[in-house]
């Protein structure tokens, strides 16, 4: 294994260029490729689109992909939807309508109002709007207040960087005491902690949950937060992967000089191992950013302790039927844990491979 | 389990006991595997208290008429509540729905990934680490937020129905309220979480040898050939690891219906997952005897389809290490 920041594999080798039907073959594995990648991000796009719309726009079938708003105009006061009016002549004009009839209704000419209404025979029912470009931003600001953002966001985050470190500190000694020392059983208690990966939560959870509630604790952060401190196996592997690879030449020098293996640890290993701590730390951040099960059995009922997804879930029962508010909620949610995946996508590839491919 | 009591000794040995042991352990050796136990004491902690004896604790519970209120004495009753759970309709029934569901999901979440992974690979493709990226980032869309928005896009009038009008199917079934199309739409939900699964098959691909590749060209084997021959007996343990921990995540499927649904088990009953029944028995009923005896069931089924595998593992996964 190497570091983090190890350039991607090598590629088989590149495609003899020049031929025409290797141009070919490119231009259809690119194009199809490029098609499922498109289709696999188009719901971000859906939800994206469908959070800067208007009730009014989502309803109506004919209405354009992008967020729009029917074009109005003011005409003596009040506001009036304009419609397409196919003339008697054969000319489609852009026309207000301010009195609606079952068998003819009124228009006025928003390029000349002065002119008064103009009567149309048929029902404006038949007739088409005109759609400008009007992101409805207030949608976020509207999701921002009703499930009040600013607090699940804290807690969200609080929860995410207490359980992370606890990770990371618990992970990192555990990861070390299997990575450097030999001890009786160990291979064994490596294999245990790797089975760990296999076994249903659901074989564990009745007793837990009754141990937190004896405790006294559900209710409080405590049983989302205390299992962090105790070590988990994927990170453990991870990092004990890592330290691997680290030569023991310098800790069998520091043990010369007398160091404690706890101060090896720190001085000697850690300024070497920083890759894969911030691999775990990330990692963990963004797990622990959407974990569900956890908060909803352990914070049921405590609103103000809550976290961003099941604030979510909790508002998506509430709301709905407003679908503009829910996607706008859902990009909220996710904006933070798709930047930092943004900014740190080859650790998040490097750590899937080493947990997924080498184990 | 049978490895608990090994692990007690582990634990709780005293240096005497070791040198019964190993009488060739010298004082150095000592001191290193008491540092070594030392370190990996979060983890033995953690996993006594959060794994082992929760998971005894569990058993336990399956021969009492525990919960937690407690109205009634608490007393031993022997087999009961598998009596109970054998003549439980509710039970087999939700037992169905997950093995239905999972029929469906696991070919299509070990296929989906290999796939995309080999398109990846392919030496044709321009662009391939910028579309793997994009292919994994749904993967971090947290769940929540994910389920909600496929919600919309397989809407009456989402996207996807949108497409199939487009297509030329002039009415589309509303996927999240029909007994049909339920189940294919949360495949196409799970689908997009494959982006880890993408990615351990692509550095799969990437670690097979180009010599094998090379070597069966030379024996005249085409595209096919080489996918069958080479390919997938060399990607076979990612296969294998990718579907064991599949299996036991997918029986243990529902927390997606939970959210869209809110429990209630609609369209027609389909959605009514093992696990929703669980949960259901556990934190609605609260009836932590019964809850119990489900997991265990739900335990037992996993370990005997995992051994299954395993079994079959023997003649159908290749370990390039093994002889």
């Amino acid at each position: 294994m190497t570091a983090f920041a190890a350039a991607t594999p090598s590629r088989p080798l590149q495609a003899p260029r020049r031929r025409p039907e290797v141009l070919i073959r490119r231009a259809i594995m690119t194009v199809v490729m490029s098609g499922i990648v498109f289709a696999f991000l188009s719901p971000i796009g859906y939800s994206a689109l469908m959070s800067l719309k208007t009730e009014a726009q989502y309803s109506d079938p004919d209405a354009p992909i992008l967020p729009s708003e029917a074009r109005t105009f003011e005409y003596q006061g009040e506001s009036y939807d304009v419609y397409y009016v196919p003339m008697p002549d054969g000319s489609t004009r852009e026309l207000a309508l301010v009195r609606k009839g079952r068998q003819d209704s009124d228009f006025v000419d928003p390029a000349d109002p002065a002119a008064g209404p103009i009567t149309w025979q048929g029902s404006w029912r038949t007739l088409s709007q005109p759609w400008e470009i009007a992101p409805q931003w207030g949608n976020y600001a509207e999701v921002w207040d009703k499930i009040d953002f600013p607090r699940l966001l804290f807690n969200t985050i609080a929860l995410a960087i207490i359980g992370t470190i606890g990770t990371v500190l618990s992970c990192t000694l555990v990861a070390y005491g299997f990575a450097r020392f030999r001890f009786p059983g160990r291979g064994l208690l490596f294999t245990l902690l790797l089975a760990t990966i296999f076994l249903p939560a659901a074989v564990t959870l009745i007793p837990t949950y009754t141990l937190f509630v004896k405790l006294g604790w559900v209710g409080t952060w405590l049983p989302l937060l205390a299992p962090a401190f105790f070590a988990n196996a994927y990170d453990v592997f991870l990092i004990r992967q890592y330290l691997l690879t680290i030569p023991r030449d310098l800790d069998e020098a520091a043990a010369i000089d007398g160091a404690s293996a706890f101060r090896t640890l720190r001085s000697v290993i850690l300024p070497q191992a920083w890759p894969v701590i911030v691999a775990v730390s990330i990692f963990t951040f963004v797990y622990s950013w959407n974990d569900f099960f956890g908060p909803l059995i352990y914070l049921a009922g405590h609103d103000d302790i809550q976290p961003l997804q099941v604030g979510l879930s909790h508002f998506n029962g509430i709301y709905h039927t407003r679908a503009e508010l829910i996607q706008a909620g859902n990009i909220m949610t996710m904006l933070i844990p798709v930047i930092l995946f943004a900014m740190f996508q080859r650790v998040f590839t490097r750590g899937i491979v080493i947990t997924g491919v080498e184990k | 389990m049978e490895e608990l009591p090994v692990l007690a000794t582990a634990r709780l040995t005293s240096p005497r006991a070791w040198r019964l042991r190993r009488p060739h352990l010298t004082p150095l050796a000592r001191r290193e595997a008491r540092q070594g136990y030392l370190f990996i004491l979060p983890w033995i902690v953690g996993f006594l208290a959060f794994t082992a004896v929760p998971m005894f604790a569990t058993l336990v519970f399956t021969f009492f008429n525990l919960t937690l209120a407690q109205e009634e004495p608490l007393s031993f009753i022997g087999l009961d509540n598998y009596a109970r759970l054998a003549g439980d309709a509710r039970v087999w029934t939700s037992l169905a729905n997950t093995l239905k569901f999972a029929s469906i999901w696991l070919p299509v979440s070990i296929l989906v990934p290999f796939v995309l992974a080999l398109g990846l690979n392919s030496r044709y493709l321009l662009g391939s680490s910028v579309m793997r990226t994009l292919l994994f980032m749904p993967y971090v869309v947290p769940f929540v937020a994910g389920v909600l928005i496929w919600n919309g896009m397989l809407g009456e009038d989402g996207w996807i129905n949108k497409v199939l009008e487009l297509a030329g199917w002039s009415n589309p079934p509303a996927w999240m309220f029909d007994t049909t199309f339920i189940y294919p739409g949360l495949v196409l939900m799970g689908i997009w979480g494959v982006g880890a699964g993408v990615i351990i098959n692509l550095a799969g691909l990437r670690g097979i040898p180009t010599e094998l590749y090379e070597a069966a060209r030379i024996d005249g084997a085409g595209w096919w050939a080489q996918l069958r021959n080479v390919t997938v007996p060399m990607m076979s343990p990612i296969i294998f690891y990718t579907l064991i921990l599949g299996v036991v995540e997918v029986l243990q499927y529902f927390l997606v219906p939970l959210v869209l649904k809110n429990g209630t088990g609609e369209p027609g009953g389909t959605t009514l997952f093992y696990n929703l029944n669980l949960y259901q028995t556990f934190f609605t009923f609260q009836d932590l005897s019964y809850g119990a005896t489900m997991a265990w069931l739900l335990f037992g089924i996993t370990l005997v389809i995992t051994l299954i595998l395993f079994a079959l593992s023997r003649r159908y996964v290749y370990y390039a290490g093994e002889r």
